[in-house]
């Protein structure tokens, strides 16, 4: 293959790397690699790509490479820590390289290699599969990677964000951790993954966590106070706009954004209106996009000849 | 004569595009040799996920000098109009020729241009085929995508080997300059592979394991994938679809068996063929009993190091989460009855003017009940009821949530295993067929009551708040939904006025449609009807006396017409028609009546033509009258057939437009009669031809 191994530790052949392993060897490829090493974003989120490190700086004409794990939230995939596979708090490994190399597809598979899956044992492929976010107004072209059937990896090259075209383009991988992990440590069961190589398991870690909140996503949370949380998260978000601060603005829409997933796993949001919720999200986000561009767009034309919005 | 390769490598491209991609790079191609002048003995393009190849056989190493001369203005024209012929054609004044026309000494612009190198066309062909690619979507990346300018591909796009005989074809797009270099599979080989030219690019790439024909990884997969099955004593289910999309997703494509568990054989076979076939690709095998069991075939990419066993049992453990997923769903929606999911349906809007989907079942189910009860459809009206007020529940059940392909089908199972009727079962499965032409039309009279009372409140609804389909806009495919009804209707046999059909679907409070949407029925009768080889005008002649709306008399009406119109005595007889038509038009007073009594109290004697039509339309008339009333349209044809002859010797022997007044109206009137006797059957006037 080629691909360049990481510095850190050597990659486990063994097929046995533990949950933890795995992801401090992705840090350690990645950051050889040339990207800075984030930590995850301190808020509830949907999807690595919430992260501040993901939209905003996919704007703009700046290099911009970084790497980090985040956890997501999914309220509704919650199964009270019955299910194998789903989970309502689980892992993605979010890599964001902008401009995208022209190696990228040769990096991502270095990483495969990194953690130990061999190519010519297991059949690694690139599926068509092109992501959209509305409530971000983003898309872009892509692949989900599957190995031996499984899709393991979103692989993106951003064509927009927040509505504006990505000038120049990032490419995103997010990796989903657990499954992944599963693939690699070859366990049927997401609670089974061993963490740490020294007999902690996930479930011992997660399994109660699971447990308490979906009785509380499903169960328990006072709609009345999701409802106005909505609703104060939103006034907030435009607050901080009317005062140019569009990263705090950007921190409301995505709460608002989380609080709206709470509502909908507690049932309480019927289908008219669940489109008018997510479209007043779309336009939190997008304004904050549009309020990042407008704080920086002067700077970035200065400094990049030929750059403009 | 000369050989051309060209390869275009990318990232992978989507499976679903690769086919159409190859015909316009053909075309794109061709096109832009033809404007060079050239042409290609024989092109041939193939695909795979990183390559779009094209070879072109035979071409000249140059393309041929062209001379051209232009006739210009005579020899002491005024310098402005010789000056204006010399910049039209690029040449100097000095570079023009003088010859003699008709003794005149005239300027001549002699144009020579020298034969191009066939490399250098090709050199500007490439980048231009790459910008002009017609993608379905295209994307930006990389350093250049910092302007929204840069060159755009279907994915990244990584190499060009361009190479005509032994020379390569220099270009550059975007950051991409044309070499002898490409790449082999992404697994299996390493590093660049030079290509010689187009003898050796199919089998150099085939030794690092790429199988650039499509149409050999096609036939690998298609006898492969058997082969696995049959190794297993099984049968497969052949998938063409799926044999072309995995062909599209591998360069060296190696079919495998897998197993999954038994258990998941409860699960609905159409559940099981949708997880398989559209979620993982996967084919599914039959046991020799022709049932489906549990194993499939997947293709992988690879010639695995131990033969594949790590791949299968990958695949076999994805395939099992996703039947665990389906058999989870399948289970959980039957915890609930129809009827409870059934009050879900109060959250889902149909469409913000007409309510929810709860609204529109109970306006299905009344609908339903009273096309039973009214005799239209000979179903049992409680039955109708029960399986209109259920038919939409699976919507909101895990199954149809995960697989909305599966919508009544889903709802059909459900019903069974509630140990519902069967009528109710079936009809709760089958109410939305048919969908689209071709598609099976129900016959089970529950069925046909539910499926049509379902269309006929979709299409009256949406009409009534204006919501009418234009030119290729059919958001609420209400096409569709009049050619179900239509098909419904016409293939069971169903006696009813459309016009009572769309009262009793009519919602409260909407506009006033009724009108539009008979002629929309009109016209989707007319494409419906097309298939089956009849004419629209033969429709539109009927429509005029077929006034309620009955359209199984309508379309045999139409059909014998057809039939009629095409036979020697059907086209004389309309040729009469039109004639008698025409002197009407042109003659008649308003006053001229059809009175047979009048007629047979003639003032003077007929001539013998005369007289022999006026027999002949005492005859005929009341049969063809009767023979409607029986719906005997044949014989209505028949009595009008009887007419051609005297029609014919009327106008050969007899003057309309006699000297005498009496003699002209009498005639005049004759002709009116022969107008309305045909017109008891069709309008001939609205046919063509």
């Amino acid at each position: 293959m080629g691909n360049a191994q990481p510095a850190g530790q050597p990659a486990q052949k063994s097929g046995k790397m533990s949950f933890q392993d795995m992801i401090l060897t992705l840090h350690n490829y990645w950051s050889d690699h040339g990207c800075l090493i984030l930590q995850s974003y301190d808020m509830e989120m949907g999807a690595g790509t919430f992260h501040t490190a993901t939209t905003l700086r996919a704007l703009g004409p700046e290099p911009w490479n970084a790497a980090f794990v985040q956890p997501c939230r999914r309220p509704t995939d919650g199964r009270y820590g019955d299910n194998p596979m789903r989970l309502q708090h689980y892992y993605q490994y979010q890599v964001i390289l902008k401009p995208s190399p022209a190696n990228l597809q040769q990096l991502y598979l270095g990483s495969l290699d990194a953690i130990g899956i061999d190519p010519l044992l297991h059949d690694i492929r690139f599926v068509e599969d092109d992501w959209e976010s509305p409530t971000l107004g983003a898309w872009g072209l892509g692949w989900e990677v599957w190995c031996d059937g499984m899709e393991v990896t979103q692989f993106t090259y951003f064509q927009q964000m927040g509505g504006y075209d990505c000038k120049p383009v990032a490419g995103e991988l997010t990796y989903g951790l657990e499954r992944l992990a599963m693939y690699i440590q070859g366990v049927d069961s997401v609670y089974d993954l061993d963490f740490n190589g020294k007999g902690v398991t996930y479930g011992d870690v997660f399994h109660e966590n699971e447990v308490q909140q979906s009785t509380w996503n499903f169960e328990v949370a006072n709609t009345e106070t999701l409802f106005d949380l909505f609703k104060k998260a939103t006034a907030e978000c435009e607050n901080c706009l009317e005062h140019k601060l569009p990263l705090p603005a950007y921190e409301q829409a995505v709460k608002a954004s989380h609080i709206f997933n709470l509502l909908q796993a507690r049932g309480v949001i019927s289908v008219a209106e669940r489109q008018a919720y997510m479209g007043r999200v779309r336009d939190l986000a997008k304004g904050s996009c549009e309020a990042w561009i407008d704080k920086n767009k002067e700077r970035w034309a200065a400094e990049y000849e030929g750059w403009s919005v | 004569m000369t050989d051309f390769l060209l390869e275009i490598l990318s990232e992978e491209i989507p499976a679903r595009m690769q086919a159409k991609a190859r015909t316009d790079l053909e075309k794109l191609f061709a096109a832009q040799l033809g404007d060079a002048g050239l042409k290609s003995e024989d092109i041939t393009v193939y695909s795979t996920p990183r390559r779009l190849a094209l070879i072109a056989k035979g071409l000249p190493v140059e393309t041929e000098a062209v001379s051209e001369e232009a006739k210009g203005p005579p020899e002491g024209a005024p310098d402005q109009a010789v000056d204006g012929f010399c910049r039209k054609n690029g040449v100097t004044r000095d570079q023009l020729e003088v010859r003699h026309v008709k003794g005149r000494p005239t300027y001549f612009a002699v144009v020579d241009t020298p034969g191009r190198a066939t490399r250098d066309v090709l050199a500007e062909a490439i980048p231009a085929i790459i910008k002009a690619f017609p993608w379905p979507k295209s994307q930006r990346w990389g350093d250049a995508s910092a302007t929204t300018e840069s060159l755009r591909w279907v994915r990244p796009l990584q190499g060009i080997v361009a190479i005509f005989g032994d020379d390569l074809v220099e270009c550059e797009i975007g950051d991409v300059a044309s070499c002898y270099d490409t790449v082999g599979h992404r697994f299996h080989h390493d590093g660049a592979i030079t290509i010689g030219g187009v003898d050796d690019y199919v089998e150099k790439l085939r030794a690092c394991h790429v199988i650039v024909d499509h149409a050999e990884r096609e036939a690998i997969i298609r006898e492969g994938a058997v082969k696995a099955a049959a190794d297993a004593g099984l049968a497969l289910i052949e998938d063409e679809g799926l044999v072309i999309e995995n062909a599209g997703l591998t360069e060296w494509p190696v079919p495998l068996l897998g197993r999954f568990d038994e258990a998941f054989l409860d699960v609905p076979e159409e559940v099981i063929q949708l997880t398989t076939r559209i979620n993982q690709k996967y084919f599914v095998v039959r046991d020799d009993a022709g049932k489906l069991t549990n194993a499939f075939v997947c293709t992988a990419n690879i010639a695995a190091h131990d033969g594949g066993k790590a791949i299968v049992a990958g695949n076999e453990k994805v395939l099992a989460a996703r039947l665990a997923d389906a058999k989870f769903f399948w289970e959980l929606d039957q915890k609930t009855m129809l009827e409870q999911h059934a009050e879900k349906l109060k959250d889902i809007v149909f469409h913000e003017k007409l309510g929810t989907v709860a609204d529109k079942v109970e306006r299905v189910a009344k609908l339903a009940r009273w096309l039973c009860e009214e005799g239209i459809v000979k179903g049992d009206a409680d039955m109708a009821e029960q399986a209109a007020c259920l038919c939409k529940a699976d919507l909101v059940t895990e199954m149809v949530g995960e697989f909305p392909e599966l919508q009544g089908l889903m709802g059909g199972y459900y019903a069974e295993k509630e140990g519902l009727p069967t009528e109710v079962s079936d009809a709760i499965r089958d109410h939305y067929k048919p969908v689209g032409q071709g598609d099976n039309v129900p016959s089970a009279p529950v069925t046909v009551a539910v499926s049509l009372a379902d269309k006929l409140d979709t299409l009256v609804g949406f009409f009534q708040i204006d919501e009418k389909p234009t030119g290729s806009k059919d958001p609420f495919a209400l096409r569709r939904a009049a050619i179900g009804i239509l098909s419904l209707i016409l293939n069971n046999d169903i006696r009813v006025s459309i016009r009572d059909l769309i009262t009793a679907a009519a919602h409260e409070g909407g506009l006033d449609a009724g009108r539009d949407i008979a002629t929309f029925f009109i016209d989707r009768l007319k494409v419906q009807q097309k298939d089956a080889g009849i004419k629209h005008d033969m429709i539109d002649a009927v429509v005029v006396v077929e006034t309620d709306g009955d359209n199984v008399r309508m379309v045999n009406r139409v059909k014998a017409l057809q039939s009629f119109v095409e036979t020697e005595d059907g086209t004389n007889l309309l040729a009469g028609y039109k004639r008698a038509s025409n002197i009407l038009k042109k003659e008649a007073p308003e006053d001229v009546v059809a009175d047979a009594d009048a007629q047979k109290a003639l003032s003077y004697t007929p001539e013998k033509a005369e007289a022999g039509l006026i027999a002949a339309l005492d005859s005929a008339e009341p049969k063809a009258a009767a023979a409607i009333t029986a719906e005997d349209f044949e014989g209505a044809m028949a009595a009008l057939a009887s007419l051609r002859g005297p029609i014919d010797s009327f106008f050969e022997d007899v003057t309309v437009n006699d000297a005498d007044p009496v003699k002209r109206e009498a005639r005049l009137g004759l002709l009116m009669r022969v107008r309305n006797a045909v017109h008891t059957v069709a309008d001939f006037s609205k046919i063509e031809g």
